[in-house]
């Protein structure tokens, strides 16, 4: 079976739906591979890598679209750029195309495709559950333009991210506002930590707190009681209330961070301004705001998408190509994605559309030139990570709480009544004895639960050694008549406690010698 | 030596002995501790001997000096690995010189004390040897168990129960027996119930498995001290009954952890037959949803080198592949590479209370970088990766959320909150309970599938070629 990796038609496109790494993969899975020549230049991957990988470089279009059995592309089909034909009439029919499609903005791309017979599968469309976590190119993408848009931020903000302290004079550290803290979100926490910023985020979603903070950023709240976590694992939109709330809080850290990274999104809407025109003028001058919402409108109200403009003394970066800017990185995560979903739908020797298979049905959007999208609504929860269930969960060490004072009552009653029956019969040598063994419990008890658990192993070998004092009995028994029994058994005794005190110790001190710090 | 001056010196031994548990409370103090423990028994050997008790040398000095010879190689030979079988072997020796002692004093015609005295005194003999038998055959059997010359599955007789009380019953109505007898002492109850006790503690053993065996090595460092405590009562000494409470208590709170780190109660251990009970197959065919990802050792060694807070989390798995050392060499690499590593002990990890922090010490691990599980619980979700090395049920999220599972109400090492978990496991068998691990199938596990000794060397293979290669 034949892969075909076309070059991008897309000005400005530098990413490629395979590379040198991901094309062994998909040799192993037992494709062969066709790769159109210079497909991999924005990459900086050339021919001759594609080739030392295996692949066959074609250098015409129309004869590489021709042979494909399956097409891996980035971008979305689109009028072909040389030859004046628009890809989807490329693809040969019965093929199967792989790419991003975003099948809710494209219908009339979506027919396209019905009407060429082809069977296209949408991989911004793979569901997010587990299983396809290692599918998921939107995920791998967001944290691209996560790690990406730092990077940008940095190249137009006029200072240090990491506070210094040099001889000529202090220099504060940058403090950085990300707005979302999804898969990009994270990422820019990331990296802008790296870089050593002071790092605040905000999401709607409490469940991320934990992650956020993990990430080493401070969280920020708004003191309003609701829960953004909508379906899929997005956010929901929120109440008036809360987004006035929001609102302000933002207005108030604009004032005080240098640069803000917005990354919400809501699916299917546009994107929320989250940042007005008002906080842009309040934010110091040279600050810099990244819109990763640019796309779909942009956080941002003054946000021009796909460049960058300087507004109030705020460049306000609205690049929609973030991923394709780290193209290496971004082509090998991507092909890898690719991989992992024809592994999915059975490699080349196995290879068909299993309509029960959950993550191909929901991201098959043309199947055999019929149009099978959206898909029948199955309601796929994304797997929430439910906090476990406290270590307070009733049933851990239960106890009868209730019935236990009485209990106490009782038995402490009985004993102390038994006690004195026993005080009026018992010779008053054995009531010393008894004194005795009772307090040497009760100190026995104070003593061990002082005892380190990392020493319980020692403590065992040196109550070995010491209960080894049971050799005092063997010693007062054996100076009777010689060779009598009461000898021989006291002989025996002492031999077997000296073991135990010799042992006992020894091991200890043994044992006791390895601890260090 | 005066009696007075006897007294005096058992006093200062019981004082000295006091002191060398307490020692125990830290590992600065601990080595002290076990000298102030040699100086109490040293001066209470030496008191004994010249004390009016004892007048012939040549039997006493040849016996200890033999049974110090023989002691003092065991201790030098044994590995640390096989410190649950000595210590087992160590208690059986205590509960066998109990008995021994109680026979002689009955058999000694010194001995002899009239009137309520001799009711109590005999009472007290026949339970010292009662509670030494038990000791002796029980510590024999642990021992066979530990070392593996006893199949470690729990023997089920039909009825043990009934048995078990029948035992006791005849033993107690023999007691009644000798105590109520008229002149000297009758010999041969002393007998019967010595076999039936030894029986007895045959019995009990048999029906405990492997996994539980931390409470029954527990239990019977106790009944090792019950026992000494009674040979002090018969002999009217008031050293022995005092080292006797002492160890009795340190067993028994030890039991009591261990039963309360399973949430079992001790009586449910004692009787044995974990799971057996129950009759139905817990949570079979229950298998959890999820896939299960293995990992290289490759892929393992890139996942430490990336992480900055580590914890392992060892088990008997590690104790048996003798993995501890491999394991430090990584933890020692990692940590020259600024990474925090720490070790997280669960408190029935191993087969003895503590075991494992003997074993990571012996490795080397210092032993500050060793934490209880209260003191690390927490410490997970801030972690990146969390080895578990050959250990199952302690891991066993199905302890906290599945209340149908038999293990269900344990306190266990949260694992599953670390960002990645690494699971060092021969293959898919369940734990000792016979539960199957949800830990296995979360999205964070990966499986590491092979020896723990072999996969761990591997590991530090990879993470030495990796670190040359960076620093050429």
């Amino acid at each position: 079976m034949n892969v075909v990796i076309p070059k991008e038609s897309r000005p400005g496109e530098r990413r490629v739906a395979g590379t040198p790494e991901t094309i062994a993969r998909l040799k192993k899975l037992g494709f062969e591979v066709l790769v159109e020549s210079q497909a991999g230049a924005g990459a900086s991957f050339n021919d001759d890598d594609y080739v030392a990988a295996g692949a066959t470089v074609v250098v015409d279009p129309r004869e590489l679209w021709s042979q494909g059995d399956i097409v891996l592309k980035v971008q979305p089909p689109e009028p072909h750029p040389t030859l004046g034909v628009h890809e989807a009439d490329l693809l040969r029919p019965g093929a199967t195309l792989i790419s991003f499609l975003w099948p809710g903005k494209n219908k009339e791309l979506v027919e396209r495709l019905a009407a060429a017979k082809v069977t296209a599968i949408a991989i911004d469309q793979v569901p997010r559950i587990s299983r396809a976590q290692k599918m998921d190119a939107l995920s791998s993408m967001a944290n691209i333009a996560g790690y990406r848009s730092v990077i940008e931020a940095a190249s137009f903000y006029g200072r240090f991210f990491t506070g210094q302290m040099t001889a000529a004079g202090r220099v504060p550290p940058a403090k950085v506002l990300v707005i979302g803290a999804g898969v990009a979100g994270l990422a820019a926490i990331g990296a802008a930590r790296g870089l050593g910023a002071i790092v605040r985020a905000f999401d709607t979603r409490a469940a991320v707190r934990d992650q956020v903070k993990s990430m080493g950023a401070e969280f920020l709240e708004v003191r309003l009681e609701e829960e953004g976590e909508g379906g899929g694992g997005y956010a929901k939109e929120m109440s008036p209330a809360f987004i006035a709330a929001e609102m302000a809080l933002f207005a108030a850290q604009a004032k005080d961070v240098d640069i803000i990274i917005t990354t919400a999104l809501i699916p299917n809407r546009p994107a929320p301004v989250l940042i007005t025109e008002d906080m842009v003028k309040s934010m110091k001058k040279g600050s810099v705001i990244v819109d990763l919402a640019a796309e779909n409108g942009g956080n941002c109200a003054l946000t021009q998408p796909g460049s960058v403009v300087e507004q109030h003394g705020v460049h306000i970066i609205g690049y929609i190509d973030l991923p394709s800017r780290l193209a290496p990185t971004a082509s090998v995560l991507y092909g890898n994605n690719l991989a992992y979903l024809l592994d999915d739908l059975g490699g080349a020797a196995k290879f068909h559309i299993d309509l029960d298979n959950e993550v191909v049905r929901n991201s098959l959007i043309v199947h055999e030139g019929t149009i099978v999208w959206p898909p029948p609504k199955k309601d796929l929860p994304p797997a929430p990570v439910k906090a476990a269930a406290p270590s307070s969960a009733p049933g851990v060490t239960p106890k009868p709480a209730k019935s236990g004072n009485a209990g106490l009552v009782l038995t402490v009653s009985l004993t102390t009544l038994a006690l004195f029956a026993l005080g009026f019969v018992a010779p008053p040598a054995f009531l010393s004895h008894l004194t005795v063994f009772a307090l040497a419990c009760i100190v026995g008890w104070q003593v061990v639960w002082n005892v380190t658990p990392a020493l319980h192993t020692p403590l065992m070998s040196v109550t070995n050694a010491v209960s080894g004092i049971i050799v005092v009995g063997g010693m007062l028994t054996v100076s009777g008549l010689p060779a009598s029994p009461a000898v021989l058994l006291g002989a025996a005794a002492i031999l077997l406690a000296s073991i135990n005190i010799a042992g006992g110790f020894l091991v200890t001190q043994r044992m006791l010698r390895m601890f260090r710090r | 030596m005066p009696e007075t001056v006897v007294t005096v010196a058992y006093l200062i031994a019981g004082v000295l002995f006091i002191f060398s548990l307490g020692g125990l409370a830290a590992q600065e103090s601990a080595r002290r501790g076990n000298l102030l423990g040699i100086a109490g028994m040293a001066i209470a050997i030496v008191a004994t001997m010249l004390g009016p008790g004892v007048t012939s040398y040549t039997v006493l000095i040849a016996m200890l000096a033999i049974g110090g010879a023989i002691g003092a190689a065991l201790a030098a030979r044994v590995q640390m690995t096989a410190m649950p079988q000595l210590v087992a072997l160590l208690h059986s020796f205590v509960g066998a010189a109990a008995v021994l002692v109680g026979f002689a004093v009955t058999l000694d015609p010194g001995m002899h004390v009239e009137g309520t005295g001799a009711l109590i005194h005999r009472a007290e003999t026949f339970i010292g040897i009662f509670v030494g038998a038990i000791t002796f055959t029980g510590s024999v059997i642990a021992y066979g168990k530990l070392q593996g010359i006893i199949r470690s599955k729990p023997l089920l007789l039909p009825a043990r129960h009934l048995l078990n009380l029948a035992a006791v019953g005849v033993c107690v109505a023999l007691g009644l027996l000798f105590v109520a007898a008229d002149g000297a002492a009758p010999v041969w109850p002393l007998i019967i119930q010595t076999v039936l006790a030894c029986l007895l503690g045959i019995h009990l053993v048999m029906g405990i498995g492997g996994a539980d065996m931390p409470v029954v090595v527990s239990m019977l460092n106790s009944y090792s001290g019950w026992a000494a405590a009674a040979a002090g009562f018969m002999l009217s000494n008031n050293l022995l009954i005092i080292t006797g409470a002492l160890v009795g208590s340190s067993g028994a709170i030890l039991s009591y952890i261990m039963c309360a780190a399973m949430n079992r109660s001790f009586l449910s251990v004692i009787l044995g037959g974990f799971g057996a009970e129950e009759g139905v197959a817990p949570a079979a065919g229950a298998i959890p949803a999820g896939e299960v990802r293995s990992i290289t050792a490759a892929e393992t060694a890139e996942l430490l080198l990336n992480a900055r807070r580590v914890i392992v989390i060892p088990g008997y798995g590690m104790a048996v592949a003798q993995a501890q050392y491999p394991v430090f060499d990584v933890t020692k690499l990692l940590r020259e590479r600024g990474a925090d590593v720490r070790f997280a002990i669960h408190p029935v990890a191993g087969r003895l209370p503590g075991h494992m922090n003997v074993l990571l010490a012996e490795a080397r691990v210092p032993y500050d970088i060793v934490m209880e599980m209260e003191e690390i619980n927490h410490d997970f979700p801030e972690t990146d990766v969390a080895i578990v090395i050959g250990a199952n049920d302690i891991v066993n999220p199905g302890a906290l959320d599945d209340p149908s599972s038999p293990i269900f109400g344990m306190p266990i090492l949260e694992v599953w909150k670390a960002k990645t978990c690494i699971v060092l496991k021969r293959g898919m068998a369940s734990g000792y309970a016979g539960v199957e691990n949800p830990l296995f199938y979360k999205d964070n596990t990966q499986m590491l599938f092979g020896d723990a000794r072999k996969m761990i060397d591997a590991v530090l293979a990879e993470l030495r070629q990796n670190t040359l290669s960076k620093s050429a």
